[in-house]
């Protein structure tokens, strides 16, 4: 009983977080729309997205939504089967940085001394290193291909920057009794630094995965854009490589190129709102004070139905 | 909560004792002539405290008070002396044998405001120390033991406070959940840093008394820090007055405060509001002019720390601190203006009658 209650207020809690603040209502509603996509987008959409059709270049029609590629390939499908892979390898990856990040930068920050500054170093070479250059030679020299060396790359070029700011976290953290109070006790380190400290790190840690996750889903877009991504597979990136091999802006093919770019610009702009929330709520001073609900709180509401319906059809 | 009569103060062997402590704090800076700077936080400095009895420790800001807090409650490592459990020197080290030594000795600290780790409930706070000792084996021990914790430090109804969070409670609250925390592993020693400065004033009194009845209880051995003079009379049987790092001047409370030896004891004294010391003599209001202000302790002053705001200062001072001269009843004190080692020139005349009259006098 006590355990049912517990995730009642846990989902209370969850969805308090999401309504108390319209920006992150906003991102919520656009990411959680991407995300239902990615994962019940395939189930829906019948069709295979790789299979060539006779429609050549097609504008969007009642047969193709978003109309066809140069292949005669079906663009809405690809989109919604391509939601997958990008919006999977983003989060994952975001998800794995930040883990690296949350690691280097909190022991880095606790112990101190030499350990402190050998993680400082490589954390300021990763800082300084020109990211994109980096990333297309690991893309091109490592040994395997596909997604997980955009994977890898993601990660290696990452991390430093959410290590960086969690480091000046902690050490701020540190300085704090409860910390002293924790090892007076007789606490370990490993217990302080993840019971202790990092817990009152959280809203930090998830704004930095949020816009680790913008990074990534950019990072991967970027790198399948100039083919370096699993070209056999279907994401936006690789959607956009090939409209660019294939001329579409030339051909006046805007529904080739504008989804895939247009979903990415929205489920960025999505985590944008999401962080910028939940920096408002975590931090006072950014908050405003709040409006009279209008028009936009109706907008919202609709969202909602619409982010439902969704559901439902599922 | 009477305050013993001196010769009990050494039948009780010390459960924790310090001798010659000295901390240093290097300063992080690069200097490319010299060596490198340090703060000296604490010189020399001795002290035992016993079970069932209070030692204050007292003197101003940045005196090296919550240092040897710290030194005790083995935050930081001294720099050199011993510090002695049950007349065992503790071994600088971790793990373990850390571990066993912080099941003994607790601390409260200062904050209660940041003391408590604002993410995590009261329960959590208790229930840690408790599981770290290995003191309960069930989940439903574990509550009983929190239950009872709540109530000796008299937060009830516990069934409430035990879900609460550090922000739903007051400054009084948390300090009384803090003391809890140090508690909950049954110490032997407990090291309080100024435990009642943040507090708001009407509710000192209860924080005190709370402590000094837990200390009766427990017998516990009791370090209580305080800038407050005043309080330390209340509190502890033995006082000891810190400067600028250094030791001046220790011995029974009643004494100390009674009949300062030291120039800076009798400085801090006139400078409290309580009306029996500054009445003290002729019927007459005495206070001293203060003068300067504590110096630098990366620079400390030569010799006696407190020669440049001493009235009474000599040549001698500048160039060496004095050894340390013994009054009747345990009272000593840094200053050649009693000698300088060794028992006092002029013993003082028979205490034992004053004191007891003191007694009467703090206890009504």
């Amino acid at each position: 009983m006590q355990t049912s209650s517990r995730f009642a207020q846990t989902l209370q809690a969850l969805w308090r977080l999401v309504t108390l603040n319209r920006k992150v209502t906003f991102g919520f509603a656009i990411v959680g729309f991407f995300l239902l996509m990615a994962l019940f987008g395939p189930l829906i959409v019948r069709g295979d997205p790789t299979a060539f059709g006779d429609d050549i270049l097609d504008p969007p029609s009642v047969a193709h939504w978003l109309g066809t590629n140069l292949s005669g390939q079906d663009v809405f499908t690809q989109l919604v089967v391509g939601a997958r892979a990008s919006i999977a390898l983003g989060f994952i990856a975001g998800g794995i940085t930040t883990i690296i990040s949350v690691a280097v930068g909190l022991v880095s920050g606790y112990y101190g001394g030499l350990l402190d500054e050998i993680f400082q170093l490589a954390t300021n070479v990763f800082l300084v290193l020109p990211t994109l250059p980096l990333a297309i030679l690991l893309a091109v020299y490592l040994p395997f291909n596909g997604t997980l060396t955009l994977g890898i790359v993601i990660v290696v070029t990452g991390w430093s920057w959410g290590a960086r700011v969690l480091r000046a976290q902690t050490l701020s953290v540190c300085t704090r009794d409860y910390v002293e109070a924790a090892r007076a006790r007789g606490e370990g380190s490993l217990r302080i630094i993840f019971f202790e400290i990092f817990p009152n790190e959280v809203a930090l840690v998830a704004a930095e995965l949020l816009g680790t996750i913008i990074y990534a889903i950019l990072a991967e877009t970027g790198l399948e854009y100039i083919g370096l991504g699993n070209l056999n597979g279907i994401s936006w990136g690789t959607m956009l490589y090939f409209a660019q091999n294939g001329s579409a802006l030339l051909q006046g093919a805007w529904w080739w190129f504008l989804p895939p770019g247009l979903c990415i610009a929205l489920l960025g702009a999505g985590l944008a709102f999401l962080n910028y929330g939940i920096d408002e709520v975590a931090n006072p001073k950014l908050r405003k004070e709040a409006r009279p609900r209008t028009a936009l709180r109706k907008v919202i509401l609709r969202l909602g139905l619409r982010k439902a319906a969704v559901k439902e059809a599922a | 909560m009477s305050i013993e009569q001196p010769a009990a103060r050494d039948a009780a062997a010390p459960v924790l004792e310090a001798r010659n402590l000295r901390k240093y704090f290097p300063l992080r800076q690069v200097r490319v002539l010299g060596g490198q700077n340090v703060v000296h936080a604490v010189e020399d400095t001795s002290l035992a405290l016993r079970p069932g009895r209070a030692l204050a420790l007292v003197g101003e800001s940045g005196s090296g008070k919550s240092t040897i807090a710290r030194l005790l409650a083995r935050l930081y490592e001294p720099t050199s002396g011993v510090i002695a459990f049950r007349g065992e020197p503790v071994k600088p080290g971790k793990g373990r044998a850390l571990r066993a030594y912080r099941h003994h000795v607790q601390m409260v600290f200062q904050d209660p405001f940041s003391s408590l780790n604002p993410v995590h409930s009261v329960r959590y706070h208790l229930a840690r120390p408790l599981r770290l000792h290995k003191l309960v084996r069930s989940k439903q021990e574990e509550t009983e033991h929190i239950l009872a914790l709540l109530n000796r430090v008299s937060l009830s109804p516990a069934e409430q406070f035990i879900h609460k969070y550090p922000h739903q409670l007051s400054g009084g609250q948390r300090q009384r959940v803090a003391i809890a925390h140090a508690l909950a592993a049954r110490p032997d020693v407990l090291l309080a840093d100024e435990p009642v400065s943040m507090l708001d004033v009407s509710i000192r009194l209860d924080i005190l008394n709370l402590m000094l009845r837990l200390k009766d209880e427990e017998q516990l051995a009791l370090l209580f820090i305080t800038h407050d003079i005043a309080s330390a009379r209340y509190f502890a049987e033995d006082t000891l007055v810190m400067y600028a790092g250094q030791t001046v001047e220790g011995g029974p409370s009643e004494e100390v405060i009674q009949r300062p030896k030291h120039p800076y004891t009798q400085l801090l004294l006139s400078a409290a509001p309580d009306p029996d010391s500054m009445l003290a003599e002729n019927g007459q209001v005495k206070t001293l002019p203060a003068r300067g202000e504590i110096p630098s302790l990366i620079k400390p002053p030569s010799g006696c720390r407190f020669h440049p705001r001493c009235p009474h200062a000599m040549l001698v001072c500048r160039q060496r601190f004095p050894e340390r001269t013994t009054f009747a009843d345990g009272h000593w004190t840094h200053c050649f203006l009693y000698g300088d080692g060794g028992a006092a020139a002029t013993p003082a005349p028979t205490q034992s009658s004053d004191v007891s009259m003191n007694d009467n006098s703090v206890n009504p």
